[in-house]
């Protein structure tokens, strides 16, 4: 059931759109639409992709495609596919994509309640971690140690002292039918998901890691590397959840260079050695954790 | 349905909808003047592998022939392509 | 038809039963839960074919509301008080993006501090959100509104949201007998919503869209425009109402003995009852006082005010509801009215209720004679004695 390149349908359905160049959130969003098809009804809330892709007449989704307001993507979703079902359609799929800020910060609510009534749709979480279509502030899903406008690295404060919130694992303990974590660097592993998801009826829920340059501080043409990095070195993990089960889909046996992977970025640049061993212990952590109590599936 | 170019892109008093709903996919204008280096395909190298259609943020590059053709309205140049190709079939070229 | 003691939430409840809405999507708040409530049990026996979704807060019941709207079937949702202060993000991208829903409000206080009575500082505070707002003043106005809202909301012309406000306990939990209409009847009334503002799989859309400054511009004028045109369908509805349900409603006032009237109160909700028997109560002992009810305070009845109140020789505003430092929001718009239309008399306005608390019988009659005799003040609160230096802005 794997989806490779060449299987994925010629149109496409994000196109035209206005994001910086190498942009990984409308990498996800535009495979993702490949994968669901023509019948996908999107649901984008206030954010970057929905500012790129909606401007009168400018418009650039090949789908039935709407905005939200931004804490209102799983609750419009939840609507539409009610709204749908009320009409007598039946061969649609409503899927909402909403970035880091949108998820885990003024959405969780609304997700959190249409996981809570199992609602029929795909909500797939772009994570770039920060507030990028504002200017790149600090979300609930910024890494520990990460420069943004508004943690600011300083001599006093080394960028944002929280670690990212654990969405796949509140989806996760909501008991919910399906959710997974994927990056935009392993695609093929993205787009698995996504068909999947498409597949189990009830709320699914994928968190996809999506490099924003712009707010990482890398070059544009270093969006897809990047995205792999973060999995090599053990700062993500490709996992999913299903029947009540968490499943690692990659244990690597080696991790790759931490330091490398944050001193290529501007936002990383003023860490210190102690900061980055902070998150190296961190790392190693969560990887007990997971190799303790989740099933390994590659 | 892909998005693609319309003939009509001006929108006066008349033309403007009731409501925030309109024809999907409707564009009125490119991204080419983004651009300051564009993705040169060399077809020869080229093995028809896709990753680079699989990886462009912006879709532009399709098969043609079971070679890698970029559409230059869109592309932006992020050069993502270039990287992501293992054959080293797409260089990057300055624009002028 | 069928005779029913109902209270206002039933009321309400019973006829957007009628109204058979594909989607219903509310959260509870006093107190609007009655309606809530009924129409879950509807749902439950049958009665009412709707997806009744239990959102999580008033946020998502509006959001959710406009999600079955772009998906193209009819949505409700009712809330109150915080609860439509906690939604008015959604208030506003409803009406931008034209979705004909109908929300029900329980005009209740609003915090701090915390109080749960009627006024109708809620919705008034939300008048600019570009929502039809009409206020019922009985139980059985409060069906009939129900059942044309979605009429006069969806009707091609109009194409935009409608809030039905009720007074809370006041009307909400008052029970009254209430003629309920046949099901074939309503059907008759209300056809199924039919809309081209929808994804559509033959036809796909993108909703809900940004516009520049040279389109955005355009696009609220047409907004503008509908709320303008509702007004014309509003009497529309009410004719078509009349002849297959036979009770008559007057449009976007409602006048009681207001005609010949040398002092008017020009009211709004519940407390007009109180007011026309009060009006009465005083013609009975030679006095030309008459009473205006605002039935819907968008569209504004501005040319129907300047009308009534042309040949009156002053008016009182009375309402439950003040704009801090100022006055009244309901005088501001029955004074800019009367003005645009050239229409010059002393106004005073009165306000009480806030919070829930009593209007008497003697209030409204001492609101009569003070506008009788005039008065320097022009904003009055009733039942607090001011200095006499204090004065208006």
């Amino acid at each position: 059931m794997s989806v490779t390149a060449k299987e994925l349908c010629k149109e496409e359905f994000f196109y035209g759109h206005k994001a910086c160049a190498g942009c990984g959130g409308s990498l996800a969003v535009r495979n993702a639409l490949k994968v669901l098809g023509k019948n996908a009804v999107a649901v984008l809330p206030a954010g970057c992709m929905s500012a790129v892709g909606f401007n009168f007449p400018q418009l650039c989704f090949g789908n039935n495609a709407i905005i939200s307001t931004f804490a209102g993507t799983a609750s419009m979703l939840t609507g539409i596919e009610a709204g749908f079902r009320a009409r007598g359609i039946t061969d649609f799929t409503a899927v909402g994509f909403a970035g880091d800020g949108g998820t885990a910060d003024i959405g969780i609510q609304a997700l959190s309640g249409a996981i809570d009534r199992n609602d029929n749709i795909i909500y797939i979480c772009y994570d770039n971690e920060a507030y990028m279509n504002t200017g790149i502030q600090k979300s609930g899903l910024t890494p520990f140690g990460a420069k943004t406008t508004t943690t600011p690295a300083g001599k006093n404060i080394h960028g944002n002292i929280r670690p990212k919130k654990n969405m796949f694992e509140i989806a996760a303990a909501h008991d919910i039918p399906y959710a997974a974590t994927a990056t935009v660097g392993y695609m093929n592993d993205f787009l698995d998901k996504v068909k999947k998801a498409s597949q189990i009826k009830g709320t699914k829920y994928i968190h996809v890691i999506a490099p924003c340059p712009t707010g990482w501080g890398i070059p544009v043409s270093d969006t897809v590397e990047a995205a792999r990095e973060i999995v090599d070195c053990g700062l993500w993990y490709l996992a999913e959840y299903e029947n009540g089960e968490f499943i690692l889909n990659r244990d690597p046996k080696e991790f790759t260079d931490v330091a490398e992977y944050l001193k290529k970025q501007g936002r990383f640049k003023h860490l210190t050695d102690e900061d980055i061993a902070l998150i190296v212990r961190s790392r190693d952590e969560k990887w007990e954790k997971i190799r303790k109590n989740w099933k390994t599936k590659e | 349905m892909t998005p693609f170019l319309r003939e009509k892109k001006q929108f006066g008093f008349e033309d403007i909808p009731e409501n925030t709903a309109f024809e999907a996919g409707y564009l009125v204008m490119k991204n080419s003047g983004w651009r300051s280096v564009r993705p040169v395909v060399d077809v020869d190298k080229c093995v028809g592998c896709m990753q680079c259609c699989l990886y462009c943020p912006d879709g532009v590059i399709s098969m043609k022939n079971g070679k890698a053709e970029v559409d230059y309205d869109f592309c932006k140049g992020c050069g993502i392509c270039s990287k992501i190709c293992k054959p080293k079939a797409i260089e990057m070229e300055s624009e002028r | 038809m069928a005779k029913k003691f109902l209270s206002g939430d039933e009321a309400f409840a019973e006829g957007v039963r009628l109204a058979r809405p594909d989607v219903i999507s509310a959260y509870p708040i006093t107190p609007q839960t009655i309606v809530v409530e009924r129409l879950s049990e509807m749902v439950e026996d049958g009665s009412l074919k709707s997806e009744f979704i239990h959102v999580e807060s008033e946020h998502s019941a509006l959001s959710c509301a406009m999600g079955a709207s772009a998906a193209g079937v009819r949505a409700f949702t009712a809330t109150s008080s915080q609860g439509l202060l906690y939604m008015a993000e959604c208030l506003v991208y409803a009406s931008g993006g034209r979705f004909p829903i109908v929300m029900m409000n329980a005009n209740r206080s609003t915090a701090l501090p915390w109080n749960i009575y009627g006024d109708q500082r809620d919705s008034l505070a939300l008048l600019d959100s570009g929502w039809i707002q009409a206020y019922a003043e009985n139980a059985q106005e409060s069906l009939d509104l129900a059942l044309m809202s979605f009429y006069i909301a969806e009707n091609k012309r109009v194409s935009t949201p409608f809030m039905a406000n009720l007074d809370g306990f006041i009307l909400t939990h008052t029970y009254e007998e209430v003629d309920v209409p046949e099901t074939s009847l309503a059907e008759k009334f209300l056809p199924p919503y039919e809309t081209e503002n929808k994804l559509d799989p033959d036809a796909p859309k993108n909703m809900a869209f940004s516009a520049g400054p040279e389109h955005n511009y355009i696009f609220k004028y047409k907004e503008h425009k509908a709320m303008l045109e509702a007004a014309a369908v509003i009497t529309e509805a009410e004719e078509k109402f009349a002849e297959i349900f036979g009770r008559k409603y007057t449009g976007l006032i409602e006048k009681y003995l207001a005609d010949d009237a040398d002092y008017i109160i020009v009211t709004l909700g519940s407390i007009a009852g109180l007011c026309r028997e009060t009006a009465d109560k005083l013609r009975a002992e030679g006095k030309r006082v008459g009473v205006v009810r605002i039935r819907y305070m968008r569209p504004f009845p501005a040319a129907e005010l300047a009308e009534v109140l042309k040949n009156a020789k002053a008016a009182a505003v009375l309402e439950k509801d003040i704009s801090f430092g100022n006055e009244g929001t309901v005088y501001t718009n029955v004074n800019s009215a009367l003005f645009k239309h050239g229409v010059t008399l002393p106004t005073y306005n009165f306000i009480g209720g806030l919070g829930g608390r009593n209007i008497s019988t003697a209030d409204i009659e001492n609101i009569f004679g003070t506008i009788e005799k005039g008065t320097d003040k022009k904003v009055n609160f009733i039942g607090i004695e001011v200095d006499e230096n204090e004065r208006d802005r």
